[in-house]
C-alpha cells in the first residue's frame, strides 16, 4: 500500500526564499550579533535547564532588564542544550564571552546590575576550576568547552532554536542550497562517500554506501527517516541536538530526500522528549512557511515534507526495521534481513534511516565538501563524534571531539577526571550492546574498529564512568535487566536466553552462585549472539562478555567468596560497622528510614540487624566507607 | 471482528451500551471519537489514537479498546497487541501522580535504587504499581535523557535532578 501523501501543509508558504534571500539573512543575522552597544545574553532552555529551573531564571532576567531599561541593548536569547548540563542553570554574555552557571533567579539582579550596568564579573557566579577551584570567566578558556572540536553541534547555545532566522544567519539552508541546485543527487552521494561520514547511531555504517544503495532501488515512492528514538540508557546526544539545531536535522534530511529522490520523511522521536518534539514541529512549521519544506524548495523544482512520529516507549524501535514496522502502527518487532530497507522498507519502499546526529552533519559536508569533513578523524573514522558523557566525573556534558581522541582525554581533560579523589574503574561505551573499558585501556582512540578491539563499540555515544565503587557484576545485571524487559519477545533466542542469562546473574549477586555458572554465562552468550533475529539479541551479551574479561576476579569473588568487592550488592554484605574507619559523623543514623542504626556523638554507629531492612541508604550515606 | 462480550451498537461506529456503562464520562467519549475521526483515513495511525486517547481517558479500559478497534476497522486482537507491547500504554487506571524514576545507566551509578527503595518501603508500592489511595503511581523509566542531572526523577511534569533517598520523601510531600 502506499500513503497518500497530504500535501494541503505544503501550499501554505507564505514566502519562498531564494538563495539571495539566504544571504539577505545572513547579512542581518551579522549585524544584530555585532552591533555597536548590543549585548547578547545567550541562556541555556535544554531539558537539564529546564528542570533545574532556567525558566525562572530566564523571566527574571527578562523583568530586571525591562527594570533597568536595557531593553534596547540587551538581547535575550533562549538556546537549546549547551551541553553542560551539570551546572545549568547557565548562561553566557555576549561580546565578553563570560560564562555563568548554576543560577538561581535570585542572583539576576547582581548580575544585571554588576555585568550589565557596570561591566564587572560576578565571581561567586563563575565556573571554577574542579581541582584549583579558581574562577575561569571566559567561555572559551574553561577546559570542557575549550578542547571539543564543536561541528555537529556548532549551534549549540548560540542559537535560539526556534528561530529560522537564527539559523539562517549561521549558514542554516546554505547546503541545502547547494545540494539542490548546483549538485545532482549522483554527487550527492559522491559527496557524502568522499567525507567517510559513517552511521552515528553506532554500527558506523557509510552513510554514503546507504544512501547510494536507496538511490539504485527502483521505485517512484521513497522514504527517508530520522532515527531520534534514542533509547540507550546514558545517552542524550540526539535530544541536545533535537532541542538546540532542529533545523540541521531537517536539512540533512531534505538532502538525504534530494539523494534518494524521496518527496516523504519521518522523523521518529522518542515520546520521552516532549521538548525535542516541541521544537521539532515547530521547526517544521517554520521551514514549510518560507518554503525550505514542501513543493519546490528555494526555487530548485524538488518537493519533500517532514513529519514526526511519536514513539511509545519500546528500546527496539530504534531497530531500523522494528522502528518502520512501528510507523506502520504495529507492534515494533524486527524482521529478518535482506531484504534491507533500502530496497524494501517503510510500507514495502525503498527507505532510509540515519540518526539525528549523522543527519546533522550532512549539511556542513554539503557546504563545505566532502574532502573537508574527511580531514579530520583517523584513517577509517572521520570526522567528529558527540559523546554524552556522565557518570561518576567532574564535567557531566555533551563532548565533541575529533576521531581519534583517546578516551582518556576524555574523561580527563574535558571531564575533568573523577569526583572526591576515587579511582576509576571502567568507561562504559555502547550502552545495552556495549561493553566496559577498564582503566588499563584508557588510552584506546575513539575510533570505531579501535574501540570494537577492546570488547566495547562506539555505539550511540553514552559514555559512562564508573569509579571504584560499582560492581560490574551488578552492571552486567543492569544491562541484562534492560535487555531482558526490552526484548520484543520474537526471537526465542533473546526472549528465553536473555531471561537466563538474567536470572544466573541475579543468583551470583544474591550470594547462590555456584561453579559453573561463568561457563553456562559465555555458552549462553555465543548461541543467542549468533542466533538472535536483530542487533538488540545479537548484542546483548556484549556487557556481560566484557564484564567477564576485564573483571573475572569480581565474580569469582561473588561466587567463590560470597563477597562484593565494591560493596554494592546488598545480600553479599554485612551491614556492620567498621570501628576503625568509622569517623561517628551520624550520617548513617540520619538516613536510615528504619531506625536500626543507633548513634551518639562521639560514638561508633552500631546497625541493628534484625531492624535492618538492607536499603543500602547508609551506604550511599557514609562518606568514610565504613560499611562493610 | 471483535474480540469481547460487548453488544455493538451500529450508531456512531462503536459500542453503545459499554459507553453507558463505563467509567469514562460522555465528554471523554466524544474527544475520543474526535480522535478517532481525525486520523481514521491515515494508514499507521494507530499508535499515534492510542496515545491521545490515553491522554484523554488516561488508561485503556477494555470499552475503549473495542471502540478504537471498530473505529479506525482494526481488528481488536491487534489494537490490544500494539498497547501491550508499548510501556508508554496502560490498561490500569493510574494515580494522581505518576514517578517516573529514571533507570538509566547514569542514574543507576549514581544510586537510583536507593531512591526506588525510599519510595517503595514508603508508599508500599513496587515499579508498575499503584498506591491504594490512586495517590502515586511508580514506574521506572529507561533513561530519561537528562543524565547530567542524576538519579533523576519526574512527578508528573517536574523534573527532579540529583535526588537521593535522604530528599525523597520530602520532595514527594507536596503532591497529594
Amino acid at each position: 500500500m502506499t500513503v497518500q501523501h497530504d500535501n494541503a501543509c505544503c501550499c501554505t508558504a507564505a514566502r519562498r526564499l531564494t538563495v539571495d534571500d539566504l544571504a539577505v539573512m545572513r547579512e542581518e543575522y551579522a549585524a544584530r550579533l555585532h552591533a555597536p552597544n548590543m549585548r547578547h545574553i545567550f541562556i541555556c532552555g535544554g531539558t537539564g535547564c529546564h528542570a533545574t529551573g532556567s525558566i525562572a531564571v530566564k523571566n527574571r532576567l527578562v523583568e530586571e532588564v525591562a527594570a533597568r531599561g536595557l531593553t534596547d541593548t540587551v538581547r535575550i536569547v533562549e538556546t537549546g542544550c549547551n551541553g553542560f548540563c551539570a551546572l545549568g542553570p547557565l548562561l553566557l554574555v555576549h561580546p565578553e564571552n563570560i560564562f555563568y552557571q548554576k543560577l538561581a533567579a535570585d542572583d539576576i539582579p547582581e548580575l544585571v546590575e554588576e555585568q550589565l550596568v557596570h561591566g564587572r564579573q560576578v565571581e561567586r557566579l563563575l565556573y571554577r576550576d574542579p581541582q584549583t577551584k579558581k574562577p575561569i570567566p571566559h567561555f572559551g578558556d574553561i577546559p570542557f568547552f575549550a578542547r571539543q572540536q564543536p561541528w555537529t553541534l556548532r549551534n549549540k547555545g548560540v542559537i535560539n532554536p526556534e528561530s529560522v532566522e537564527d539559523y539562517i544567519g549561521r549558514d542554516g539552508y546554505r547546503g541545502t542550497a547547494r545540494a539542490l541546485l548546483e549538485m545532482t543527487p549522483e554527487s550527492i552521494v559522491q559527496e557524502m562517500l568522499t567525507s567517510g561520514l559513517r552511521g552515528r547511531g553506532g554500527a558506523g555504517f557509510p552513510t554514503g554506501m546507504k544512501w547510494q544503495f536507496a538511490q539504485r532501488s527502483a521505485g517512484d515512492v521513497k522514504y527517508v527517516l530520522c532515527n531520534a528514538d534514542e533509547g540507550d540508557p546514558g545517552a542524550f546526544m540526539d535530544r541536545s541536538i533535537l532541542e538546540a539545531d532542529p533545523h540541521a536535522v531537517l536539512e540533512g534530511m531534505i538532502i538525504a530526500a534530494r539523494a534518494i529522490n524521496a518527496y516523504q520523511g519521518y522523523i521518529y522521536c522518542r515520546s520521552e522528549y516532549p521538548l525535542a518534539v516541541r521544537r521539532v514541529q515547530i521547526a517544521i512549521e517554520q521551514a514549510r512557511a518560507l518554503g525550505l519544506l514542501g513543493h519546490n524548495i528555494l526555487g530548485s523544482g524538488f518537493d519533500f515534507d517532514v513529519e514526526i512520529y511519536q514513539g511509545a516507549g519500546a528500546f527496539v524501535c530504534g531497530e531500523e526495521t522494528a522502528l518502520m514496522r512501528s510507523i506502520e502502527g504495529k507492534r515494533g518487532m524486527p524482521r529478518p534481513r535482506p531484504p534491507f530497507p533500502a530496497h524494501k522498507g517503510l510500507w514495502e519502499k525503498p527507505t532510509i534511516l540515519n540518526n539525528v546526529e549523522t543527519l546533522a552533519n550532512v549539511a556542513q559536508i554539503m557546504l563545505n565538501g566532502g574532502a573537508w569533513y574527511a580531514s579530520v578523524g583517523t584513517e577509517k573514522s572521520k570526522g567528529t563524534k558527540v559523546f554524552a558523557l556522565s557518570g561518576d566525573v567532574n564535567n557531566i556534558g555533551l563532548v565533541e571531539v575529533p576521531m581519534g581522541t583517546p578516551l582518556r582525554s576524555i574523561v580527563y581533560d574535558i571531564g575533568g577526571g573523577i569526583p572526591k579523589k576515587r579511582k576509576l574503574k571502567a568507561v562504559q561505551l555502547g550502552g545495552p550492546s556495549g561493553g566496559c573499558i577498564p582503566e588499563a585501556y584508557l588510552d584506546v582512540i575513539i575510533d570505531y574498529e579501535e574501540i570494537a578491539k577492546v570488547g566495547a563499540i562506539m555505539g550511540s555515544g553514552g559514555a559512562i564512568v564508573m569509579d571504584d565503587r560499582t560492581c560490574m557484576v551488578d552492571m552486567a545485571r543492569f544491562f541484562l535487566d534492560f535487555i531482558q524487559d526490552e526484548s520484543c519477545g520474537k526471537c526465542t533466542p533473546c526472549r528465553e536466553g536473555t531471561r537466563r542469562q538474567l536470572e544466573l546473574l541475579e543468583k551470583i549477586c544474591a550470594g547462590k552462585g555456584e561453579d559453573g555458572d561463568i561457563e553456562l554465562l559465555e555458552e549462553l552468550s555465543s548461541m543467542i549472539t549468533e542466533s538472535a533475529l536483530c542487533g538488540l539479541g545479537q548484542t546483548a551479551s556484549n556487557p556481560v562478555l566484557s564484564a567477564l574479561r576485564y573483571f573475572r576476579d569480581e565474580f569469582d569473588a561473588h561466587i567463590k567468596q560470597k563477597k562484593c568487592p565494591a560493596k554494592r550488592c546488598a545480600a553479599l554484605l554485612d551491614f556492620t560497622v567498621n570501628a576503625d574507619k568509622c569517623k561517628k559523623c551520624g550520617k548513617c543514623f540520619q538516613t536510615c528510614p528504619v531506625q536500626a542504626i543507633a548513634w551518639q556523638k562521639k560514638e561508633v554507629a552500631v546497625i541493628n540487624r534484625d531492624i535492618c531492612v538492607r536499603c543500602m541508604s547508609c551506604f550511599e550515606a557514609c562518606p568514610f566507607d565504613a560499611i562493610d | 471482528m471483535s474480540c469481547c462480550n460487548h453488544s455493538h451498537g451500529v450508531a456512531s461506529g462503536c459500542c453503545g451500551t459499554a459507553e453507558n456503562d463505563s467509567e469514562i464520562t460522555p465528554e471523554q467519549w466524544a474527544e475520543v471519537h474526535a480522535i478517532i475521526a481525525r486520523h481514521k483515513e491515515t494508514p499507521g495511525a494507530l499508535i499515534t489514537v492510542l496515545r491521545e486517547a490515553q491522554g484523554v481517558v488516561g488508561y485503556f479500559p477494555i470499552e475503549l479498546l473495542d471502540c478504537i478497534a471498530e473505529g479506525m476497522n482494526i481488528p481488536a486482537s491487534d489494537v490490544f497487541g500494539v498497547v501491550s507491547f508499548y510501556s508508554l500504554f496502560s490498561l490500569n487506571p493510574k494515580g494522581r501522580h505518576t514517578i517516573k524514576v529514571c533507570t538509566g545507566t547514569a542514574c543507576y551509578v549514581k544510586g537510583i535504587r536507593e531512591v526506588i527503595n525510599r519510595i517503595a518501603s514508603e508508599y508500599g508500592i513496587r515499579e508498575g504499581e499503584t498506591t491504594e489511595d490512586r495517590r502515586f503511581d511508580l514506574e521506572g523509566v529507561r533513561c530519561l535523557g537528562a543524565c547530567g542531572l542524576a538519579p533523576v526523577m519526574v512527578v508528573g511534569e517536574d523534573t527532579h535532578g540529583a535526588v537521593s533517598a535522604d530528599r525523597v520523601l520530602e520532595l514527594l510531600k507536596k503532591y497529594t
